[in-house]
């Protein structure tokens, strides 16, 4: 009962908002109901699919680049204190910038459409796992560093047997977080294209649909977004947890 | 094996950790440091351990200065990688002075004998209890045959009964090893019960009072024995009169 209580309760809103819609005759520009969704999603499901495969393009190939360099950037930053002043500040000040401010101008320069939104996504996915990893190749209580030392050992063999598999977790735990906000990156990046960008993925068909007052047609393509969101969440989350289990413990 | 002379450390701040500190280590000691928190107990193991440097005073080592694997540290929590299984946290140590697995592997499991704990090889610490944790732990401290283990309140998480077992055997641990053990303490029945050497320190700044002798033969009984009683009466009188 209590597994299935979610899904029952999400029929029934979709029953009422189909009955509120009928009865109270919403017109459809204003707000299509769910069989009307399900209707645009069937007229065009190829279209809408690619629409989709593109902008999950879009979101992995940003959050791979995002997982590199975050992972680089916080290693390189607790292996050197140099390297720690000189990278923190510029990461803050790439988070704190807010997105839709920048993408005009990142599209204007890299001129390549697809190269633009995945370098627009990679900057909202970056912070999570860059601050992420840094908390996590710190996060060794100081007795084990102690015992490294006494040990001799250096700083690479430090990291290799003790920080990076201590921030292996917390990597894990920043992937999650980014892969929801690579999303966000792409939707934002592409709307913020336009037309003019790559004008192939899911916010550019709900900007279209948006123009020809294609409602249902829009909510379909919402619906499809907020699907590819959970699964991308619930995906690196399992993800995470095979590969911690697989280690053995965190 | 080691004089300490003369040592203070104060540390950023302007606290006293260690104000004119001598103690001289023997070969096959087993010494208590026992005292308050904040008289400095780790951090003299520390200095000793090399872990930390004094600001006055010196430290010598009678056979030269100890190389990796001469000292082992055992601190008040198992300290383990969570992610590795008991071996691989005893094998650490060898590993780290770059043995290869194969070489290492028949003395990491003769040091999990000695612990008591054979047939938990490939457990991971989260399947372990926190005795059994401390018994690896102390694999580990022991599995390069270190001259020197240092030992920080090792027991002092454990629960009473845990805490006896591991008593006795780190004693006989200690008798088939032969190493000289340095064991912080704030228990004045573990410091009588363990070592022949108890050393009395006091906070600010941290400082030794002064030694006690004990002849006591530990065995199983000891916790009886009137003698192990006048023990810890004279540690407890003792370590009163300093303190006032
Ligand atoms: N890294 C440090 N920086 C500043 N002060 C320190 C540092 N380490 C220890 N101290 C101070 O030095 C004093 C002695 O500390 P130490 O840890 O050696 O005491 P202890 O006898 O081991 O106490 P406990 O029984 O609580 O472990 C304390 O007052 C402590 O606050
Ligand atoms: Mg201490």
């Amino acid at each position: 009962m209590m597994k299935w209580a979610p899904v029952l309760f999400g029929l029934l809103a979709l029953g009422l908002w189909e009955a509120t819609v009928r009865i109270g005759e919403v017109p459809v520009y204003l707000l299509p109901g769910p069989i009307a969704i399900v209707g645009a999603f069937i007229a065009d499901p190829i279209g809408l699919l690619q629409a989709l495969a593109s902008t999950l393009f879009v979101t992995f190939a940003a959050l791979f680049v995002a997982a590199v360099l975050g992972a680089t950037m916080a290693i390189a930053m607790s292996a050197s204190r140099l390297a720690q002043a000189a990278i923190q500040p510029w990461a803050v000040a790439l988070q704190v910038t807010p997105l839709p401010a920048i993408a005009p101008l990142i599209i204007i320069w890299v001129g390549e459409p697809f190269v633009a939104l995945v370098v627009c996504a990679t900057i909202v996915a970056f912070f999570p796992l860059f601050a992420n990893t840094s908390t996590g190749l710190a996060s060794a209580p100081p007795e084990l560093n102690d015992l490294f030392r006494l040990y001799g050992a250096n700083r690479w063999r430090t990291m290799a047997l003790l920080r990076l598999p201590a921030a292996l977790p917390f990597f894990l735990s920043g992937l999650r977080i980014s892969g929801g906000l690579a999303l966000v990156g792409a939707v934002v990046a592409e709307l913020v294209a336009g037309s003019g960008g790559f004008a192939s993925g899911l916010a550019y068909r709900i900007l279209e649909s948006s123009f020809r007052l294609e409602m249902p047609r829009m909510f379909a393509a919402l619906v499809l977004l907020a699907l590819a969101g959970i699964l991308i969440n619930f995906g690196l989350g399992a993800l995470g947890q095979i590969i911690l289990k697989w280690r053995g413990g965190t | 094996m080691l004089s300490v002379t003369n040592v203070g450390r104060r540390f950023p701040g302007g606290v006293q950790a260690l104000h004119d500190v001598s103690l001289s280590l023997r070969e096959s000691d087993f010494v208590a440091l026992l005292g308050p928190s904040g008289c400095g107990k780790s951090t003299l193991l520390r200095l000793i351990a090399g872990l930390d440097q004094p600001d006055s005073g010196r430290l010598e080592w009678n056979d030269g200065p100890p190389r990796s694997g001469d000292i082992g540290y055992v601190f008040q929590d198992a300290t383990l990688l969570p992610w590795a299984t008991a071996e691989d946290n005893v094998f650490l140590p060898l590993r780290l002075r770059g043995e290869s697995r194969e070489t290492a592997m028949p003395r990491v499991h003769a040091a999990l004998l000695g612990v008591g704990l054979a047939g938990f090889e490939k457990a991971r610490p989260r399947q372990l209890s926190g005795g059994m944790r401390m018994r690896v732990s102390i694999a580990r401290a022991l599995v390069t045959q270190p001259r020197l283990l240092l030992m920080d309140e090792p027991f002092a998480a454990l629960d009473e009964f845990t805490r006896h077992k591991l008593q006795a055997d780190l004693l006989d641990v200690w008798r088939q090893a032969g190493c000289t053990v340095v064991f912080v303490t704030h228990s004045v029945y573990e410091a009588a019960f363990l070592a022949h050497r108890i050393v009395l320190m006091t906070p600010r700044p941290g400082r030794i009072d002064r030694e006690i002798a004990s002849s006591l033969i530990t065995g199983p009984d000891t916790r009886l024995d009137p003698a192990y009683a006048a023990l810890v009466a004279d540690v407890s009188r003792a370590m009163g009169e300093a303190l006032r």
